[in-house]
């Protein structure tokens, strides 16, 4: 049983407070950190793999320091985000020279190599690889020494389909195993798949646990915004208001559209074109004002 | 201490780049300088520790010696693949030492072969000219390869700065300042040449006491400093 401590763990760059005040527990199974670009994640991963150290607080790995801990690293394989690996060897002499470093032979190298079946390619040079053989050969270097912990840094960027749904097979079955997975993610799809425990950070806060039902439901359940324009704003405003779906209505005269809050997703959705046949109103514009990624994450943030 | 996993991959990184072409260049530049010398003024002593004090130690050994030295650990931190070194229960100061090992002996390899050939060419080793500046560019490889290798470590402009060492501090200063001299590793290196060459051609402003602590001092703190600088190095592409 390999937990990660997250113990009231700060960091920040000069004035820029990239993590504030976490406090988290990541234990065996899946879990996807998820966040927009820019919350933190990469920097609660650097502080959880040990190329980090926090301003305050502590991250621990059952209890045991992580930063300036070399042996630590029998226990953690790390996926790391940045492309740059020993493009100059192959496949296979990379991974070998992974199970080298770890005190291992060639025999780990091999399994690791066919663990994430990139036996076909082993002897091509890394140069040569598209970004879904660099991941894979990532993460071979990462499993090389079978770690209790594996850490990936938005492993899915850049994967093609079925790229992605390889390695999400692959993680399953590391969580399944009883190991330790923490993937980082700023798409909820890619983490609703996958991880069996959500934690969302944005702008460095911790701001919701969970499973991905609990995060699904507080996501949808917030409240929308709408921009719609019309044949006739203000007679639409008067019949939309009239619902309790509906939370506010602003007409704004600049743009010469309706500003529309929405408290039940589901029922508005049908109410509006039902409303605007029955007056008589032809709709021309209605478009989700706030889905950017960023605005529902604010509102996690504020429930 | 010395891993050998490190050191392999160190050698191909730094053999296999673009950059490793200057450690071609530089010593076939030297030798072609010491033929065409050889054949204009034929074998004289005063020449040979000209063309060997002024360009293979003031310039060619340090240069190389920026090459490697930066080259050793510069790009993996730049680019950050040396995560894959940091991620593994193998000591900092280990890798930094094996690091070290192979800028040495790469520097030693591309400066000294080719200083002992031009000194042969130049006048066939007559008062022991071309070995007392082979001894002068191996030791100076020594320190240059610690050096740079830290400031590999500390900057992403390692080879700006390192260059600017090389060239400005020990070529141009060191021949105008007398006070420059004292803290330079090619004056170090030339009291050690000084020791072994016959006669009076070759001269240091240091005495060799003084020398030789200095340059393992320098050698031995520039690594010990690097060491711990690996041990809190903070990988960057953060926010």
């Amino acid at each position: 049983m390999t937990t990660i401590n997250i113990d009231h763990t700060s960091r920040w760059f000069g004035n820029v407070v990239a993590v504030n005040d976490i406090t988290m527990n990541i234990g065996p199974g899946v879990t996807g950190l998820l966040g927009p670009n820019g919350a933190g994640k990469s920097t609660l991963i650097n502080m959880m793999g040990g190329f980090l150290a926090p301003s305050t607080g502590s991250v621990t790995l059952d209890g045991k320091p992580i930063w300036r801990n070399e042996q630590i690293y029998k226990e953690i394989g790390i996926v790391p985000e940045r492309e740059a690996m020993y493009d100059f060897l192959t496949g296979r002499e990379f991974v070998v020279a992974n199970a080298e470093l770890h005190g291992l032979d060639e025999r780990a190298a091999k399994k690791a190599l066919a663990t994430v079946e990139m036996e076909y390619a082993q002897d091509r040079k890394i140069s040569t690889y598209s970004k879904g053989m660099r991941q894979r050969v990532k993460m071979a270097s990462a499993l090389v020494h079978d770690p209790s912990v594996l850490l990936l840094d938005e492993p899915f960027n850049g994967m093609d389909p079925r790229q992605r749904m390889q390695l999400m097979e692959l993680l399953r079955t590391m969580g399944a195993q009883g190991r330790t997975v923490l993937f980082s993610s700023h798409i909820l799809e890619e983490v609703e798949q996958l991880a069996s425990h959500i934690e969302v950070i944005v702008a460095g806060r911790h701001a919701a646990s969970g499973d991905f039902r609990r995060i699904r439901r507080l996501m949808t359940d917030r409240p929308h915004r709408y921009l719609i324009r019309s044949s006739d704003d203000r007679a639409l405003a008067a019949a939309l208001i009239a619902d309790p779906s509906t939370a506010g209505i602003e007409v704004d005269l600049k743009e010469g559209a309706l500003r529309i809050q929405a408290v039940d997703f589901g029922r508005f959705t049908t109410l509006l074109p039902r409303v605007a046949r029955e007056h008589g109103i032809r709709l021309l514009t209605v478009s989700p004002s706030d889905e950017s990624l960023e605005s529902v994450f604010s509102y996690l943030v504020a429930a | 201490m010395y891993d050998p996993t490190v050191a392999r991959l160190t050698y191909r990184a730094l053999l296999g780049r673009r950059r490793a072409l200057i450690l071609f260049a530089l010593p076939v530049l030297l030798i072609v300088i010491a033929g065409a010398v050889r054949g204009f003024s034929g074998a004289d002593d005063q020449v040979a520790v000209d063309v060997l004090g002024g360009f293979a130690l003031a310039t060619m050994v340090p240069i190389i010696g920026v090459i490697a030295g930066t080259g050793a650990i510069g790009p993996e931190i730049d680019d950050g693949s040396v995560v894959y070194l940091l991620s593994k229960p193998v000591k900092r100061p280990t890798i930094i030492f094996t690091k070290l090992i192979v800028a040495i002996a790469v520097t030693m390899a591309f400066s000294a072969i080719p200083t002992f050939i031009a000194g042969m060419i130049l006048n066939g080793n007559g008062q022991q000219i071309a070995v007392a500046y082979t001894i002068a560019a191996l030791v100076a490889s020594i320190t240059y390869a610690a050096i740079f290798l830290l400031l590999g470590t500390i900057t992403r402009h390692a080879v700006v700065f390192g260059l600017v060492y090389a060239l400005v501090w020990e070529a141009l200063f060191g021949s105008l300042v007398t006070g420059a001299r004292t803290l330079s590793v090619q004056q170090w290196s030339l009291a050690v040449a000084q020791k072994v060459g016959d006669g009076d051609l070759i001269t240091s402003d240091v005495a060799l006491p003084t020398a030789t602590v200095l340059l393992v001092v320098v050698t031995v703190v520039t690594t010990w400093f690097a060491g711990q600088k690996l041990r809190s190095l903070k990988l960057a592409g953060e926010e």
